[in-house]
């Protein structure tokens, strides 16, 4: 094989993977431009806390959306687990031990997605759109309409350290973003289960008749994907030292944007965990970025659909 | 019409796939157009159809310098273009497949669907076919959708019809009625450009040949002036006079069994075996339910009744993940379908149903994967210059080497081919019959399914064949013609 060539393809490749990163870069410069405190490290910690939540959550989206699969019920697992959690928390379970049970349960609310999806051959948009609302319901149903918090959650060095510790100067939700992003990135890029995540997307009876257990794998990914949205939720939970009920309504449009922006098809069996984190920061600089600007937030939903808008042209005309 | 391609040049990327070809066709002649899997050959016809922009050279039509815009302008000027890869639209019917963007409608715009399917059964009649307008096109066989795309050729009036590769999912019978079709049409004065690999076809059916290689038009000359031999030495530059490797394998103890296979309306009571080293051919038409059997037998689709054995052992076929585990190994016939992830790079697909053997804790050893891979690409000659690019961007023949590296590489001790050389040139197919002896010699036992009988008769130790979901009968090989296998395969009886 003649290595010139192989250099040649890679430069397309390179650019195309680079396009999301130049774009942050472009916003990154737009707004450092029109207000200098942006840079300023506290600010720039405070972004990345408040983007951990949204990556977090955008990670597992990206498995899901490789499979060419969509996850709308992430909001309300983040909502369900966070009040089950601090529920068990205000019952006298050690925080930690009720995170662990959240996590668990954000697991088996994911499954509970990927068995009516693989085994039930629902499309996953229905599935979810139907346990978006259940899980919501349910949300309310244990919580009775009202937040939840208690001495024993504000009191518990855990609990607290979630959300709003530091490791090391670091605020604590970028760590465990972090953690995630690597645990998770070797997961997509460097194991079997990566592989089989992108060959279901690309080609899901190939994948089958190549000896993939796509029904074992579609339930794995939509697992995952309520692991992430429960750890989402308790760090939620911490930082406002309450569970709110209708906390992470519309998350699934960040996630998913997140995962859009950055460069994984909708399609499925195109993308990397990379870009995801890339989108995610697109958006939390958005989001800061015009807070700092003083733009309302009226605009800034506008501006936000607007740049998704563009984003996703541009990823059309590279692949044309 | 007269077609004239001068010097035509085109690249993509560093890879210069056409380096000034020529190309003539004259008016109510059967061109063939042959060359060695990625000589250029589809590569040729997109640009004449305006698929692909050309880079350098001309086209001239009855004299006439003209660059077509794209398909549907080169179908409007009256050529036809019928695709290697078919392009239909799974779900949607075959009725609707025919007439997608070339609707009868009324003047209001409100379809005319009686018109419409008197049309596309009377071309379907023509070519001998008798499944439903109504059906998805997915349910149907790749012959049969194939034969759908000859009916949606023929039905545009075209005065020049390009066929790239159209029986290569074609039995002898369908394969007959389509040249007498051919033959028909050339009467009324349509010129064909014809693309294939089957030697026999370019000797019955065409007048003139083309020969491409190396990015260059080799030789043209009448069919009556060269020969079989000729043809092949200017195609792959070396002489090639066997085009069946002798089958030397001693054949061991019986390793594969099927008793008494049933699938409910697709087939009935099959039995047969197969021994180590062995390589078992089924022979039949086209919906016999050769792939069918096959299919169930790998637990893509469920048995009704039966058992399946492995070295004397039970083996139940939930899924093609046990079927695998058990050793077994399922080249599909539909590449596009079942075959090949094509937005994966030649890497992944290779490895896909490998995954296992070099993973540990779940992480891939990529320097492994990476020698497998490369070692599977030189062995079946996959042409491309590295194994990440995208499938979809090789030609026809290599996607099908990419799909047989997948299952060679799987190491299965029972190998099912489904149609393994469907498109593979000449040469390739030589080396594909080697690496079956290769491995037939290492004790593992092949199932080839194949419509090509002179394959059948030239690779396989016992020929199984299968008339409407029974095998009629078990032949030698050594003992079978093309003549007893075609009585069976039609459900006739033969003596002694
Ligand atoms: N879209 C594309 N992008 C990159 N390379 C391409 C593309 N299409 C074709 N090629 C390359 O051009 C060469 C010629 O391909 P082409 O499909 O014309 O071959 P062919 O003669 O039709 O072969 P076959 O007999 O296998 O069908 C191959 O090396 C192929 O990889
Ligand atoms: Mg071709």
């Amino acid at each position: 094989m003649d290595n010139t060539k192989r250099q040649q393809f890679n430069v397309m490749d390179f650019i195309g993977k680079l396009g999301p990163v130049l774009a942050l870069a472009f916003l990154v410069f737009l707004v450092t431009l029109l207000n200098h405190s942006f840079l300023d490290i506290n600010n720039l910690l405070n972004l990345l806390r408040q983007v951990s939540t949204n990556a977090l959550i955008a990670f597992g989206m990206t498995f899901v959306i490789l499979t060419a699969g969509i996850d709308l019920s992430v909001g309300s697992i983040l909502a369900f687990t966070g009040a089950i959690t601090a529920q068990m928390i205000i019952a006298g379970v050690h925080p930690a031990f009720a995170f662990l049970l959240g996590v668990l349960i954000g697991a088996i609310l994911g499954g509970v997605n990927g068995v009516i999806i693989a085994y039930g051959g629902a499309a996953p948009f229905i599935a979810t759109l139907a346990t978006m609302t259940i899980y919501r319901g349910a949300t309310y149903v244990l919580t009775d309409g009202n937040p939840i918090s208690g001495a024993k959650m504000t009191n518990s060095f855990f609990f607290q350290v979630i959300g709003r510790g530091y490791f090391l100067g670091i605020p604590f939700p970028i760590v465990i973003m972090l953690v995630a992003f690597i645990i998770l990135y070797v997961l997509l890029h460097k194991m079997a289960f990566g592989r089989k995540t992108y060959a279901i997307g690309g080609n899901a009876k190939a994948a089958f008749v190549s000896g993939i257990k796509i029904n074992k794998i579609t339930i794995l990914i939509y697992t995952l994907s309520g692991i992430m949205a429960s750890i989402a939720g308790f760090i939620l939970t911490s930082r406002l030292n309450s569970a709110q009920p209708d906390a992470g309504v519309t998350y699934e449009m960040d996630a998913i944007a997140a995962v859009v922006l950055g460069g994984t098809s909708l399609a499925g069996g195109k993308g990397r965990l990379l870009g995801t984190l890339v989108g995610a920061l697109i958006i939390g600089t958005l989001n800061n970025g015009m807070n700092l600007l003083g733009i309302s937030s009226f605009y800034q939903q506008i501006v936000k659909g607007i740049v998704i808008i563009i984003a996703v042209l541009i990823d059309r005309k590279k692949a044309v | 019409m007269e077609i004239a391609m001068q010097n035509i040049f085109k690249s993509f990327g560093d890879n210069h796939v056409l380096k000034g070809v020529n190309f003539t066709l004259a008016p109510g002649e059967i061109h063939a157009l042959m060359g060695e899997n990625g000589a250029g050959k589809s590569t040729l016809m997109n640009i004449l159809t305006g698929i692909l922009p050309i880079e350098r050279g001309q086209i001239k039509i009855n004299g006439q310098v003209t660059h077509f815009k794209n398909a549907m302008d080169a179908e409007l000027h009256g050529i036809s273009f019928i695709h290697q890869e078919m392009n239909n639209y799974g779900e949607m019917t075959v009725l609707e497949n025919m007439f997608i963007n070339r609707e009868i409608t009324n003047r209001f715009g409100i379809l005319k669907t009686s018109a419409m399917r008197t049309q596309a059964r009377k071309y379907l009649d023509y070519l001998g076919a008798d499944f439903g307008l109504d059906m998805p096109i997915h349910d149907l066989s790749v012959g049969n959708q194939q034969l759908v795309e000859i009916a949606k050729s023929l039905m545009t009036d075209a005065q020049v019809i390009i066929m790239d590769e159209p029986t290569s999912a074609l039995t002898e019978n369908e394969i007959n009625k389509l040249f007498k079709i051919v033959k028909e049409l050339q009467a009324t004065g349509v010129g064909f450009i014809y693309i294939s690999h089957r030697m026999e076809e370019i000797t019955t059916l065409c007048d003139t040949i083309t020969i491409m290689r190396d990015g260059i038009s080799v030789t043209t000359t009448k069919v009556a002036d060269t020969n079989v031999n000729q043809i092949v030495k200017a195609m792959v530059g070396r002489d090639l006079t066997e085009f069946y490797p002798e089958r030397t394998t001693q054949v061991g103890e019986v390793y594969f069994e099927a008793h008494g296979l049933s699938r409910q309306g697709v087939f009935n009571d099959v039995s047969f075996d197969v021994h180590s080293g062995e390589i078992v051919a089924f022979a039949g038409l086209m919906g016999a339910g050769r792939t069918e059997i096959m299919r169930a037998i790998f637990g893509i689709d469920r048995l009704d009744h039966g058992q399946i054995k492995v070295s004397g052992k039970v083996v139940e076929n939930h899924s093609p993940a046990a079927a695998i585990k058990h050793g077994i190994g399922f080249m599909t016939e539909n590449r596009k379908d079942e075959g090949l992830i094509l937005d994966a790079t030649i890497a992944d697909n290779i490895d896909l149903a490998s995954l296992r053997s070099f993973t540990k804790y779940g992480l891939i050893d990529e320097h492994n994967d990476r020698i497998f891979v490369e070692a599977l690409i030189k062995r079946l000659t996959i042409k491309t210059q590295t194994a990440d690019i995208a499938v979809s961007s090789l030609s026809g023949g290599n996607q099908q080497k990419v799909v047989l590296a997948k299952w060679i590489g799987a190491g299965s001790q029972v190998l099912i081919l489904d149609e393994p050389t469907r498109g593979v040139d000449v040469g390739a197919k030589r080396e594909i019959y080697d690496l079956m002896n290769e491995l037939t010699a290492r004790g593992v036992a092949i199932i080839m399914i194949s419509s090509d009988l002179p394959e059948v008769l030239g690779m396989s130790d016992r020929i199984n064949v299968v008339y409407e979901g029974k095998i009629m009968g078990t032949l030698a090989t050594k003992n079978a013609t093309q003549e007893t296998v075609m009585t069976l395969a039609t459900g006739g009886q033969i003596n002694g």
